[in-house]
């Protein structure tokens, strides 16, 4: 049953053809021997996930399993909070920081019997598009080990690829969900802003910062959304709507469905079989019975450089809880406070967190202000409006998640050419939009492409629907790659 | 020179837990023990507005005659120091949540009106230990227990022309607060902080001086010190020519004298900005109605009717409105004992004698209700008992929560009233003082008080003293 999707596995559970424990060892098993190559674990929580496990067999022998994700063995990107496990970012801040406290979406899925294998590699603070900024290690992408998996889900991601994990979550503030599904030809899910509770998910660009699910199919991951969806009095921006069956309209078709095309996300300079992917994969819809139109999202190309200074203004405050004082990394022998948590944030950090807490405190400095953050929130707002006005006229927007497959580790040193890989994935962050990769093809070399659907705020049926008719009417999902 | 003065108030609110999070609130508990992940500031926490903490403010916004914005918004403002766990307070900045409003004060007799430009709540930080001073301690210590206690801070406008002035607004500031339950406005403990900004101007000038701002005044003295010592110092520099430094200077209370403060310790850019992990507050209309429907009297609207309704000297309504505990004490007695000054005497003279009169608390819970203490009146009023041993049967009431009336039965106290009785006394006092009553004839007319003295001692302090007093006269002319 290794590497089957959640769905099948937990079935197997119930027939009595497998169990938890068996499940769960084989993938520990398939972690040791893998994972030292493929990078993709920080934590593995071996003892507790046998735990885990043997409780879920206990209740599939009584006939009382918790639902679809009973005895599901998943790995958590590290930036969300597990009490008791170390927790780090991806970052040398935190390396020895046990919270003690559950992020609510882990004591969701822990409460339907969800097996936690361990705790995935990111990049630092979920900063980066490849996982090559996590402190400890990269994470190297399945499909070829030379290659980045993406990011900053990286870890993750590759593990569902790889197969070291059914599936779990990640984080997506720029594309971090979506665009290492992609280019590990996994599943992913960035749902609506506010319909996942943040509490326990460690900050990063907090109006901007989403988890969702990192799945083998899209049916997983609607049942992965299903158990983690949901209002939280512990988080003031979850929303309150009630929590559709996910599952139940999966089925639905596309029939009907109004899909936009969008002009923007067409761009010179873009992976040609990443565009003739795509739109193999729109004219898989139309086949389908979805209606296919041209739109236009003007502020598109606006989107990533706000992006750039909305979350990097977040980062600056969120980050500043790292001075040395109270957990975390404290560098010893300053002699006072102001050398103490200088050193402490000097070494704890990494490159990219230090740019991007710079560039945050530059733009919400006094006489910088309006020039910079002021007028990126306006352009944001400028991009909810093109969403708002396309949904107007379509049910759903399909676009490409990334204009490239992925690449070399290594290959973009210069931090903007790596910013520019989430230049389709960072508006419907902005817009706080729910939005799905679902796997459209492989290009010439053998590397997954991902197709992306954005929906209306809280329409993730919607989302899910579209991708699950893509998805069963196409083969990409039964490819693997060729590891171990 | 024209002296202008703006008060920065924070005070906690007594609300039962913080501001963002479950924890309790309670001064003085060990280190440490009232807090969580939320106030500690650890990673992937969140905030939660407490709902109590916006009634508290919006009930403090209506007494003021503030307008309470129908949306608000939550701002973080950053500066780093430890005993911040976040290293940004959570605060509001251009969305606060009431704005101009007004306090009248009264100094001398006359009144003014103060402008309130702002009120806001946010989220207080927790306290840095350190044995000796900062610079010489090995180690600091933090306590968070008082990190993420809601505090409500209020701009007022420049209109405070005097020390006296800003002494009057903070004390009547503080019996608002006081009076609404909304803070204990303890300064010693903290619980009232008060910032100010002094600045000095051309009588008749529009514009207005360079500011200084004053921090660590700890209690009403202090603001008053602090602001008479930095009016004369500016003045002092105005007329020698020199220009005031825009900074922020410390009152030392030790050596009575405001000293700047190291450039280092204040000059911060606190980059705020909205408060993404907060969404933006919206009070609704009808809850502001209801707090409006039920805000009680105010200190200052009670000490006039209290003068007016009860005829009181204005010295005494403003003792009685110290507190909405001692108030309603009062007006429970008049409702026993309809004489308004005899009432107002007593609980000035012995009830406060006893009890701070701030201390709603003990003055809700004393044995002595008013009623009692109306009876006690009442038995003054009727003869009874004299009025000196009603203050000794007062204190009896404290102690044993009786009425009046049983400890005067108890006890023998009732006032001898009875001529015959009395009389036989007051010959027998007579006899015994032949030098007394030589006295009062050669014209000592005190040796009266004297003889007066030795019958209610014979009687125990029982006997009426108007009754001894006539009959005392009678005997004496007869003599």
């Amino acid at each position: 049953m290794i590497g089957r999707p959640i769905h099948e596995l937990t079935e197997a559970y119930r027939r009595g053809e497998t169990t938890p424990t068996a499940a769960t060892e084989t993938y520990l098993a398939r972690i040791a021997k893998l994972d030292g190559e493929l990078g993709a674990y920080l934590t593995v929580t071996r003892e507790q996930a046998l735990r885990a496990a043997a409780d879920s067999d206990a209740r599939y022998r009584a006939g009382k399993a918790r639902g679809p994700l009973d005895g599901a063995p998943l790995a958590y990107k590290d930036v969300l909070c597990t009490r008791g496990v170390v927790t780090t970012c991806g970052s040398r801040m935190l390396e020895a920081f046990v919270p003690p406290y559950d992020a609510t979406a882990i004591e969701r899925l822990t409460a339907v019997g969800a097996v936690m294998l361990g705790k995935g590699n990111m990049d630092e603070f979920a900063m980066g598009s490849s996982t090559e900024h996590s402190a400890f290690k990269p994470t190297r992408n399945p499909w070829d080990l030379a290659r980045v998996p993406g990011g900053s889900s990286g870890g993750p991601a590759a593990a569902v690829a790889a197969s070291l994990a059914a599936g779990g979550l990640g984080t997506d503030t720029g594309g971090s969900i979506r665009q290492p599904a992609a280019f590990c030809g996994v599943v992913g899910l960035k749902p609506t802003y506010g319909r996942v509770s943040r509490y326990g998910l460690v900050a990063f660009g907090s109006s901007l910062d989403h988890i969702g699910p990192l799945a083998r199919d899209v049916t997983d991951a609607a049942l992965l959304l299903q158990a983690i969806a949901g209002a939280d009095a512990r988080d003031a921006t979850c929303l309150p709507a009630p929590v559709p069956d996910y599952a139940a309209t999966l089925a639905q078709g596309v029939k009907g469905l109004r899909l936009g095309l969008p002009d923007e996300y067409f761009i010179e300079g873009m992976d040609a079989e990443v565009e003739r992917a795509v739109r193999a994969a729109v004219d898989v819809l139309r086949g389908l019975g979805a209606a296919v139109e041209r739109i236009s999202l003007p502020a598109t190309p606006h989107a990533l450089a706000t992006y750039y200074v909305i979350a990097p203004a977040e980062a600056s405050s969120n980050l500043a809880r790292y001075d040395g004082v109270k957990y975390g990394l404290r560098v010893a022998g300053a002699k006072d406070l102001v050398e103490m948590s200088s050193r402490t944030r000097a070494a704890g950090f990494g490159a990219e967190v230090k740019r991007r807490i710079m560039l945050g405190t530059y733009v919400l400095s006094a006489g910088y202000y309006e020039a910079y953050y002021g007028r990126a929130q306006k352009v944001r707002t400028l991009v909810r409006r093109d969403f708002d006005a396309a949904f107007g006229r379509v049910d759903l927007i399909v676009a490409p998640v990334t204009p490239n497959v992925a690449f070399k580790h290594g290959e973009k040193e210069d931090p903007l050419a790596m910013y520019l890989n989430d230049i389709f994935a960072v508006p419907a962050d902005m817009a706080g939009l729910p939005a799905i990769s679902v796997p459209c093809g492989f290009s010439a070399a053998g590397l997954p492409i991902g197709l992306q659907f954005i929906g209306r705020a809280l329409d993730e049926a919607s989302v899910l629907r579209a991708a699950y008719a893509y998805e069963q009417a196409t083969p990409w999902r039964e490819r693997r790659p060729s590891l171990g | 020179m024209e002296t202008v003065i703006g008060l920065e108030v924070h005070a906690q609110l007594l609300t039962r837990s913080k501001m963002f999070c479950g924890c309790a609130t309670t001064f003085g508990a060990v280190p440490n023990s009232q807090t969580c992940p939320v106030c500690q500031g650890m990673p992937g926490v969140l905030p939660v507005i407490n709902r109590r903490a916006v009634e508290f403010g919006i009930t403090t916004a209506l007494a003021l005659n503030c307008r309470v914005n129908p949306t608000c918004r939550f701002a973080r403002k950053h500066y780093y120091y430890p005993d911040m766990p976040k290293n940004y307070q959570i605060s509001q900045y251009e969305e606060p949540l009431a704005e101009d409003g007004s306090l009248e004060i009264d100094v001398d007799g006359v009144s003014r009106t103060i402008g309130i430009q702002r009120l806001h709540l946010e989220e207080d930080v927790g306290k840095l230990l350190h044995e000796g001073t900062l610079e010489t301690a090995q180690a600091s210590l933090v306590d968070y227990n008082r990190s993420g206690v809601p505090l409500m801070e209020t701009v007022s406008k420049p209109d405070i022309r005097s020390p006296e002035e800003a002494a009057a607004y903070l004390k009547a500031f503080r019996a608002v607060l006081v009076f609404l339950g909304v803070s204990n406005g303890n300064m010693e403990e903290g619980s009232l902080r008060c910032d100010a900004n002094v600045s000095l101007r051309p009588r008749g000038s529009r514009e207005l001086g360079t500011k200084v701002e004053i921090k660590n005044m700890n209690s009403f003295r202090s603001v008053r010190l602090a602001l008479e010592f930095e009016v004369r110092r500016q003045a002092e520099a105005l007329a020698a020519g020199e220009r005031i430094v825009q900074e922020t200077r410390l009152w030392d209370a030790d050596r009575g004298l405001t000293r700047a403060m190291r450039s280092k310790e204040y000059a911060h850019d606190y980059r705020y900005f909205p408060e993404p992990d907060l969404v933006p507050l919206t009070i609704d209309r009808a809850w502001v109605a209801g707090i409006r429907a039920g805000l009680p009297e105010l200190p200052r609207q009670r000490r006039q009717r209290f003068v007016t309704q009860y005829g009181l000297p204005p010295y005494d309504a403003e003792v009685l409105t110290q507190s909405r505990a001692l108030a309603e004490y009062f007006e429970a007695a008049v409702r026993e004992f309809p004489q308004p000054k005899v009432v107002s005497n007593w609980v000035m003279s012995e009830l406060l004698r006893v009890l701070p009169a701030d201390d709603e608390q003990a003055i809700r819970n004393l044995p002595v209700t008013p009623g009692r203490l109306g009876g006690l009146l009442a038995l003054i009023e009727d003869g009874t008992i004299s009025g000196k041993i009603a203050k000794d049967v007062f204190e009896k009431m404290l102690r044993s929560g009786e009425d009046a009336r049983t400890i005067v039965g108890r006890e023998g106290l009732t006032q001898v009233a009875d001529e015959a009785a009395l009389g036989a006394v007051i010959d027998q006092v007579l006899a015994q003082s032949p030098k007394a009553v030589l006295d009062y004839k050669r014209g000592k007319t005190a040796a009266a008080k004297a003889l007066v003295g030795q019958v209610m001692k014979a009687t125990r302090g029982k006997a009426n003293p108007g009754m001894v007093n006539r009959l005392l006269e009678e005997k004496l002319s007869k003599i």
